[in-house]
């Protein structure tokens, strides 16, 4: 499934979302960004991924590989022109596509981030976790990491997941847009500047001649 | 007419020697606010207004284990310090004061160690 603005137009964006706990406090700005683009006349996809929002499937069977096969699959499917990949999208964005990617972060932090809140919320409970503990289990079998049941094999691929380095994205960073980074959020937000500004940069660089 | 060197101004080295050191204790509760900002969605008065016994965990509904889990992965950034498992207690995290003074301490060992962050 995916949530698309398609008028068959020329300029057409694959959108690649944050990921786990970050795509839900990014979710309803990276739409607002669409909006934006819609109005600006650039035809704009956002997937679901496997396991993630209505999909039938279960996210402990995901693989990060499989999420780069569905991305890649997703960019033929609406012959995308360009790519969007917000924070940990950045690491199933299909290298050839030219485009941007916005606040790129590492499987590796994205992993500690979750594991950390893992830990707290035992903590909390009065059991006594470790980072390291946790991840030799998640290692083989798999682990629920704040709510989010992440297989082995996905586990271990995000523990090193890093960006395509040949990819031909260039880097948005949060200072190129100004204010704080909405995945920061404890709890979902928008920034209607934040959104103008980003849809800015990426139309600029889509409508150019 | 010549100057006698004894009678030259004596100027204070220390800012000059504090350059080289850790980012100044002000630096970092500066930064530490702009990550509270950020995490908490407040305006900048507001948390301005945090004193050292402003409470965190536990005292904000919004601040649960997912968001102090960003909160410190962005300290890691922007802070270029390492939290250890072992770091996280309930004291660190009850007070503004209680993170600040962590994060000075966990400032100045990153710079002793060379960096380790990186």
């Amino acid at each position: 499934m995916a949530l698309v603005f398609d008028r068959q137009r020329e300029h057409r964006l694959l959108v690649l979302p944050a990921l786990f706990h970050e795509a839900n406090n990014m979710r309803r700005h990276t739409v607002e960004v669409m909006r934006r683009l819609d109005l600006s006349g650039i035809d704009s996809f956002l997937p679901d991924f496997s396991g993630c929002n209505e999909s039938l499937q279960s996210l402990d069977t995901q693989t990060l590989v499989g999420w780069r096969a569905a991305a890649l699959a997703a960019a033929a499917y609406f012959r995308a022109t360009h790519v969007l990949a917000i924070r940990a999208g950045c690491l199933l964005a299909p290298p050839a596509l030219p485009g941007w990617r916005y606040a790129p972060t590492t499987g590796t932090k994205v992993v500690r981030s979750l594991l950390r809140a893992r830990m707290i919320a035992a903590r909390e409970a009065g059991q006594a976790e470790s980072i390291e503990g946790v991840s030799a289990i998640a290692r083989i079998e798999g682990v629920d990491l704040a709510g989010w049941p992440i297989g082995a094999a996905m586990f271990s691929a995000l523990e090193n997941a890093v960006a395509n380095a040949d990819s031909r994205q260039a880097a948005i960073d949060q200072d190129d847009i100004g204010g704080g980074g909405l995945w920061l959020r404890a709890e979902p937000g928008e920034d209607a500047e934040q959104a103008d500004m980003l849809a800015a940069l990426v139309a600029m660089g889509m409508l150019e001649p | 007419m010549t100057i006698e060197p004894a009678k030259e101004p004596v100027v204070a080295r220390e800012p000059a020697v504090e350059a080289e050191l850790a980012p100044a204790r002000s630096a970092v509760d500066a930064l530490l606010r702009d990550i509270l900002r950020d995490v908490l969605a407040l305006e900048a008065d507001l948390v301005a207004a945090f004193s050292g016994e402003t409470g965190l965990f536990g005292h904000l509904p919004e601040l649960d284990s997912m968001a102090v889990a960003s909160l410190f992965t962005e300290m890691e950034d922007r802070l270029g310090i390492i939290i250890e498992d072992d770091d996280v207690d309930g004291e660190m995290l009850e007070t503004y004061g209680g993170l600040l003074a962590f994060a000075q301490v966990k400032v100045i060992i990153g710079h002793t160690d060379g960096g380790a962050s990186n």
